[in-house]
This record gives C-alpha cells, sequence and structure tokens, in this order.
C-alpha cells in the first residue's frame, strides 16, 4: 500500500537519508528500528510531505504522492503522530480532535461515532475535553496525538516513538491502541525505542542505520533469535 | 494653567474613538504577523486603499454604508491576489525577504492611488451627522458610532476566531503551521483567508476614519508605524494585547495633548514602545511566561 523507493533526503545540505526502500502493506503494523540518528523519523516526515525527498519515490495505493502537500496527503488516509506529539496547546483536547475530523464527508453520526471511539480507548480525553491541550500531562498529550490522528479515519498511521518517556500503565495503553487499530484493518509504520513492544505488536521490522535500510526481518523470527537486534541495536 | 475635569473626559473619549479604529487596522496586522510571520509594512497602504475606494464608491451612490461593504470586499480580493502573488512564494524563506516583498507592495498602492486619485486629500461625509452636548462641545454621534462600529468588527473576527471549524483552523494554523497541514488542513489557503481578513478589517478603518481624517494618498504610513508599534506593545501575534494596547497608547495620546501640541504626543507612543522592548519584549499584555 505504501512503499518508498530509493528515496534521498537532506536537511539544508546534511544529507540524512542514503535511499531507503521499504513497503507497508495494507493492514500491517511495521516497525522501523535504529539508533538514535539514522533517519527514522525523517523517513516519516518524506512520506508526509513535511521534508521533500531529493530522489526516489513515494508510493501510496500505486499513486505517486511524492513531493505532494501534507495536507492532501491527510485527505489520502496518511497521518502522523509525530515524536514530539505537537499538540495544539491553545486549542481544548476537543478543538485538536476537531482539526482532523471538520472535514468535507463526516456526517454527525460519524463525528459522534468517531469521537466515542477514541474516548472509549482515552477516557480522560472525555474528561479533559475542554481543557486547553498545553495543560494535559506528557502521557495525555500522547493519547491525544493519536486520537488526533484517528479523527481523519486513515489507512495508515506514520507513528514515531508513542512510548517515549511514558510510565508503563500509559505504555501499555498504547499497546493497546495499537492493537485495536490493527484490528479495524489500519496499517501502522511504527517508528520504536522500546524493541520488546516493537516486536510484540508489528509483523515485520526494518532495521536503519546510517540513512539506509540495511536488514528486514518478521517479527515473530527476531522473537526467537536476538542476534539481529543485537548487531543493528547493540543490545 | 490646570486641567479641567471636563478636559479630560473629552480626551477619554477621544482616545477610545481612536483607539478602536486602531485597534481594527492593528488586529489584522497581529492576525497576519502570527500566522503567516510576516510582518506587513504594506497594510496602512490597505487602509488607504479602503479610504479611496470608499471614497469613489460613495461618490457614485451617496451611500456611506454601501461604499464601506464594497470597500471592505474590495481590499479583501486585493489582498488575497497580494498574497498568493507576492508572499506564498516566500513562505519559510528569510523574514527579510517578506518585509521587502511588503514594502515594495507599499510603494506600488501609494502610487496606484497617486496615478489614479490624486495628490489632494478626500473628505467622506458624515453618515450619522448629529452632535451631543459634552460639556462645551458638539461631540459628533459619528465618532460614537465609529468606535462602536470597529468594536462591533473586532467582536466578530473573535466570535470567528473561537467558534466555528475555521476558527480550529485558523488558530490551530497560528500554533503550528506544519501539524495542522498534517492534519488536513489547507494551510495555504488558510493563509490567504487569513491575509484577505485582514485586508478587509484595514479597508474598513479607512473608510471609518475617512469622515474624521480624510484619505490622502500617503496616509497609510502613519497607519502601518501606529499599528506597528501597538502590535509590538501588545505582544506580536496577540490579538487581545494589540486592542488593548491600541486603546491604551490612544488614551496615554490624548491625555499628553493636554499638555503638548498633539503632534508633540505622538512621542508618548514611541516611548512605551521603547519601554516595552527594554522591560517586557514580549508585550504589555501578555501573562509572565513561566
Amino acid at each position: 500500500m505504501l512503499s518508498l523507493a530509493d528515496v534521498h533526503t537532506y536537511y539544508g545540505k546534511s544529507h540524512i537519508l542514503h535511499g531507503v526502500s521499504l513497503e507497508v502493506a495494507a493492514g500491517e503494523v511495521v516497525g522501523l528500528l535504529g539508533r538514535n540518528g539514522v533517519g527514522k523519523s525523517t523517513t516519516l516526515k518524506s512520506v508526509m510531505g513535511l521534508t521533500r525527498p531529493a530522489r526516489g519515490r513515494v508510493t501510496f495505493e500505486g499513486r505517486d504522492i511524492t513531493g505532494m502537500a501534507p495536507h492532501q496527503l491527510a485527505r489520502l488516509g496518511i497521518a502522523w503522530v509525530p515524536e514530539d506529539r505537537r499538540i495544539f496547546r491553545l486549542l481544548s483536547v476537543l478543538e485538536n480532535l476537531r482539526t482532523g475530523l471538520d472535514r468535507a464527508g463526516v456526517d454527525d453520526a460519524r463525528r459522534q461515532a468517531l469521537l466515542d471511539k477514541v474516548y472509549r480507548a482515552f477516557p480522560v480525553l472525555r474528561e479533559r475535553q475542554y481543557q486547553a491541550g498545553g495543560t494535559l500531562s506528557g502521557g495525555e498529550q500522547q493519547m491525544l496525538a493519536i486520537a488526533r490522528a484517528m479523527m481523519l479515519e486513515p489507512k495508515i498511521i506514520l507513528l514515531d516513538e508513542p512510548t517515549e518517556g511514558l510510565m508503563p500503565r500509559m505504555v501499555s495503553q498504547i499497546r493497546d491502541i495499537i492493537g485495536l487499530l490493527n484490528r479495524e484493518g489500519v496499517a501502522i509504520l511504527l517508528v520504536e525505542q522500546n524493541v520488546p513492544l516493537t516486536l510484540e505488536v508489528s509483523r515485520r521490522i526494518y532495521f536503519m542505520e546510517k540513512g539506509v535500510v540495511r536488514h528486514q526481518a518478521l517479527a515473530a523470527d527476531l522473537r526467537a533469535d536476538h542476534a539481529v537486534i543485537h548487531q543493528y541495536l547493540g543490545v | 494653567m490646570g486641567i479641567q475635569l471636563e478636559q479630560i473626559v473629552i480626551q477619554t473619549v477621544n482616545g477610545l474613538v481612536n483607539g478602536m479604529v486602531l485597534a481594527l487596522v492593528a488586529s489584522g496586522l497581529t492576525l497576519i504577523f502570527g500566522i503567516m510571520d510576516v510582518v506587513n509594512f504594506a497594510h496602512g497602504d490597505l487602509v488607504m486603499l479602503g479610504g479611496f475606494v470608499g471614497a469613489t464608491t460613495m461618490a457614485a451612490t451617496g451611500n456611506f454604508w454601501v461604499a464601506l461593504l464594497v470597500a471592505a470586499v474590495t481590499v479583501a480580493v486585493v489582498g488575497a491576489a497580494l498574497q498568493v502573488t507576492t508572499l506564498r512564494p516566500l513562505l519559510g524563506r528569510d523574514p527579510l525577504t517578506t518585509i521587502l516583498a511588503t514594502f515594495g507592495v507599499s510603494l506600488v498602492l501609494q502610487k496606484y492611488a497617486l496615478w489614479q486619485w490624486g495628490p489632494s486629500a478626500r473628505q467622506l461625509a458624515e453618515p450619522i451627522t448629529g452632535r451631543f452636548d459634552l460639556f462645551y462641545l458638539q461631540y459628533p454621534w459619528y465618532r460614537v458610532a465609529t468606535a462602536l462600529f470597529a468594536g462591533a468588527i473586532i467582536g466578530a473576527l473573535w466570535l470567528f476566531l473561537k467558534r466555528g471549524t475555521y476558527g480550529i483552523w485558523i488558530r490551530a494554523t497560528t500554533q503550528d503551521r506544519i501539524m495542522a497541514a498534517a492534519m488536513g488542513i489547507p494551510v495555504p489557503w488558510v493563509h490567504t483567508t487569513v491575509f484577505a481578513i485582514g485586508a478587509a478589517m484595514a479597508a474598513a478603518s479607512g473608510v471609518l476614519f475617512g469622515p474624521l481624517g480624510g484619505v490622502t494618498q500617503t496616509m497609510g504610513a502613519d497607519f502601518t508605524l501606529r499599528a506597528f508599534i501597538v502590535v509590538v506593545v501588545g505582544g506580536m501575534g496577540n490579538l487581545g494585547g494589540s486592542i488593548l494596547a491600541s486603546i491604551f497608547i490612544s488614551l496615554l495620546e490624548a491625555y499628553a495633548s493636554l499638555f503638548v501640541s498633539p503632534a508633540q504626543a505622538v512621542i508618548v507612543s514611541f516611548v512605551v514602545l521603547i519601554l516595552t522592548l527594554l522591560f517586557r519584549p514580549t508585550g504589555l499584555f501578555v501573562p509572565t511566561p513561566k
């Protein structure tokens, strides 16, 4: 469904991605692992149209989306949950959700159903729906960032380090929501530092090193044999 | 020579009226700065353009309110066109490029006005001609109406921003342009719309101000400068702060002109600007950052 072919991306003059190629099938959860600074977040941004690839192609559902504007990609069904969450701090929780919900073709019944779904998954967001996003705790902001992406009813979510800095109880809530989204048929491209969680929720894993994908494996195989993990992550 | 209570009351009313017209100009300027980091040096010239379009329309129709509406709509369209052609391509570049671009637009608008309407001032007739007694003065109702009308437009803008989808889009884009785009908000369209709204408010100020001070081809620079001072004092991009600062500075100038000539009273606003930049550079009317 989503595929990157030989994507090269620069930030100014520094060459970050040196030809990344990977694929995510419809409804598949794919993990993207690697040490800090190897270009995992840049890979997600290159898909989302936030950094324009200098070379290579990004295709989504058979269509070339390289260089398309982010708001058009969001309408096509690609959602991005950034590492730093980027909650609209001065907007209320409900208004944060409405940034993705107020779009053409969503009737009142469907709006309510979508809101109910995220409020069921994250009850704390219902309690705080009229509170400013900036007043939420780090974990609550992460939930809001995921809930906000869900408002777009995406076909794929680009999920960047959702468990970073969270308490264990919150981590297990994130795990649950990834499972729920997966059961609904949403594909996820997951960047994580939490290796056990990534192995648990993903079907396949890509390993990145210095701006390229070096290796891919089934998560099930990696769970049984840690040698590859050790080789690429040193853990 | 002592200052009498009557004079203070009169200057308070004057300060509030001037402050509301200035607030109308400054809210557009601060809205535009907040959402696209563009300091629009042509903002005062949009006031001027609105004044001339209003004067021309009024000459043709004889109706002030029609003139106000036509000026606002015309300048909104001009503003949208300017944004798309000169500012959109510069988004995300060095702020200096947008300063130069809007400065260039300012010159073009001034020269266009000179060519089209000539160097002499146009005075618009007051749509409300009544007077009321304010101590020893016959105070025009129109001035009071101007303040109320400006307040109503600002209030409408506030409601527009607080309620409804477009308000959410504008506030979200103001806070985080990139995340807003990733949420499917058409950011380029939001930018153009906000510029058009700001331009329409500037044009409305120009028409409202027409009967008070007249419309001249060079009036823009003064409006840009005053609105810019107010926006800095109120906290860049902060709508409420700009409105409070407009009223605050206009009142100070009005009181100062009790002691010195009105031309010298303008110095007060520069003093406030300098003090603000020295001691509270984030703006006078914003909460202290934690």
